[in-house]
């Protein structure tokens, strides 16, 4: 609600927290970087690196395999690792948390894992039209293998999911619904609890891409009850290559594995093979052990801020910015939802995203144009792409006004 | 004049620009030059996919030379664009396969050519290079 939340200046050293991330110091095209591109990825504290350092300075070695001081150890803060997660997200016991290679990954393992045993001809699999391609080519895919039908929940021009409708698609064909909390190109943030109570009433699991939302909320996934909650490592300040995939310990028992391989199973023979409990089940392979020990440092370092102050101030920071960009003539903002995430997409009469984008990086501004992997949104809006600007706690509104001004700058030199 | 004196001359224009600015500006005006391509031409058959902006581009045979065609939605990239076919339109075939285009990185805008930038650029140019093996396997 950008105009009626009750905005608490929030009392963040912006200045410390801006000496934690060694890229923030650096240069783009000779100017002092702006990195508004947050929603693509984030970037990493110092204690995310060090702790990725540190893994292969003193600690490498493969987990769950030796009796040997090393793989015990790094075994140990991998399980670490992962109940950092599971306490994050408050989810109800660490097995139910899978590390993955991130929210792409966790989808299309839900989505080929539950297909299998779920999901037959005639099914139906319900998804919104603001998802991101990740959360509709693995479902896609899984109507085309079982001869199942994919339905879109419709959003109105602000940007949100129109809820009466979504009632009305949820039937008993209805097999599962996957939605995201926070959409990375319109910012809306989904009334998610809402969402998940609807489906549940008839008994259908809900699984939620929380890539977007995971960096700006505190997630409780026992509270919202989700069947299925995935994230990326790296948007929420943590390294590349790793994800979660939180499920409730009944569906990930009752779904088969996906991958398979050393690590996931507890007797092979070649007529068969016994399958882990979980995680492991899950887990085929040498895990990106230091993704996971890196994502556990990410979730330390954020709570240590607190994810209530991080929203907080976030939300100054998007309101600054969407007045600021409102008194400049012709740019238009997509998605206007009430209740917004710190994501800004605009365009521009009569220029290409493209070029303001271009503009904005010889300046030393970091922004996303073009169509952030929706096009079937874009299709909605009837535009190719928008340059969306995403912020995170270590921005400022001097950063803020940099944009604005070199906006205008580029507004000016392409018209 | 040859492919490699046109692209001296463009190098020799650049280095008249102080700052990026100008040079952007520049390309701003080119690409706001009068549309380049006929517009029965501007069709999915002569799109280039590029990720973001789009580029269209036609050619044809005159007199044993290749003519190009093109535009762009974006007016960064129809800048570059026209500086594509100022270089390379009306040559023959084999000069056209075996111009370097190096006055790309002379004049400092390389980063337009990078496969990451999805701006359609590098595919036009291999499309400009596969026509003109076309025409010359045809003459
Ligand atoms: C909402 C949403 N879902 C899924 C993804 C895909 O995330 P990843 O590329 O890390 O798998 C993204 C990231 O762009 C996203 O914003």
């Amino acid at each position: 609600m950008i105009e009626s939340k009750n905005i608490t200046e929030v009392q963040l050293d912006i200045e410390k927290i801006r000496a934690d991330f060694p890229i923030l110091s650096r240069k783009v095209n000779g100017k002092p970087l702006i990195y508004f591109d947050n929603g693509a990825t984030a970037q990493k504290p110092k204690s995310v690196i060090d702790a990725i350092g540190n893994y292969y300075s003193n600690q490498n070695a493969n987990i769950h395999r030796g009796v040997h001081t090393l793989s015990q150890e790094i075994t140990v803060a991998y399980e670490n690792a992962r109940s950092t997660i599971q306490k994050h997200l408050n989810a109800e016991h660490a097995h139910e948390i899978i590390f993955t290679k991130g929210t792409t990954d966790s989808i299309n393992l839900v989505a080929s894992s539950f297909g299998k045993k779920f999901i037959f001809q005639g099914d139906e699999i319900l998804v919104s039209a603001m998802e991101h391609h990740s959360n509709i080519l693995p479902w896609q895919q899984v109507c085309e293998e079982r001869g199942a039908i994919l339905k879109v929940i419709p959003i109105n021009k602000e940007g949100e999911l129109i809820i009466s409708e979504y009632k009305r698609l949820l039937t008993d064909k209805t097999k599962i619904v996957a939605l995201t909390h926070i959409s990375n190109t319109l910012g809306t943030i989904n009334p998610i609890e809402e969402l998940i109570a609807l489906a549940h009433v008839k008994n259908i699991p809900v699984l939620v891409d929380g890539a977007q939302a995971v960096p700006h909320t505190n997630v409780n996934v026992q509270l919202i009850s989700a069947d299925f909650y995935v994230f990326s490592g790296h948007k929420l300040f943590g390294p590349t290559g790793v994800g979660v995939l939180y499920g409730k310990e009944k569906w990930l028992t009752e779904i088969p594995p996906y991958q398979v391989g050393g690590g996931t199973i507890k007797t092979v023979t070649f007529e068969k093979t016994e399958y882990a409990d979980l995680p492991l089940k899950f887990e085929a392979g040498t895990p990106h052990i230091e993704g996971g020990i890196g994502l556990a440092a990410a979730i330390d370092y954020v709570n240590k801020i607190g994810l209530n102050n991080i929203a907080a101030y976030e939300n100054e920071l998007l309101v600054y910015a969407t007045e600021a960009l409102g008194k400049i003539n012709g740019v238009k903002i997509i998605g206007t939802a009430k209740e917004k995430a710190s994501v800004i997409s605009f365009i521009v009469d009569g220029l290409h995203p493209f070029d303001i984008g271009t503009i904005l990086d010889q300046l030393g501004i970091a922004v996303r144009t073009g169509h952030h992997c929706t096009q079937p949104l874009m299709q909605f809006y009837g535009i190719q792409g928008t340059v969306r600007a995403s912020f995170a706690f270590y921005n400022t509104k001097e950063e803020i006004d940099l944009f604005i001004n070199g906006l205008e700058r580029a507004i000016k030199m392409l018209n | 004049m040859t492919i490699e004196e046109i692209e001296n001359e463009i190098v020799e224009e650049f280095e008249m620009f102080d700052d990026w600015m100008q040079k952007y500006e520049y390309l701003i005006d080119l690409g706001k030059s009068l549309p380049i391509i006929d517009e029965q031409y501007k069709t999915d058959n002569t799109l280039i996919k590029g990720c973001q902006s789009r580029v269209w581009m036609h050619s044809e045979l005159k007199a044993g030379n290749v003519i190009y065609t093109a535009d762009s939605d974006a007016i960064i990239t129809k800048g570059m664009v026209a500086l594509m076919i100022r270089v390379l339109s009306n040559h023959t075939p084999d000069e056209i396969m075996n111009a370097k285009l190096n006055f790309v990185e002379k004049i400092g805008l390389t980063q337009h050519l990078s496969p990451t930038r999805s701006n359609g650029l590098l595919s036009m140019i291999k499309q400009m290079k596969l026509d003109a093996l076309a025409y010359k396997q045809i003459s």
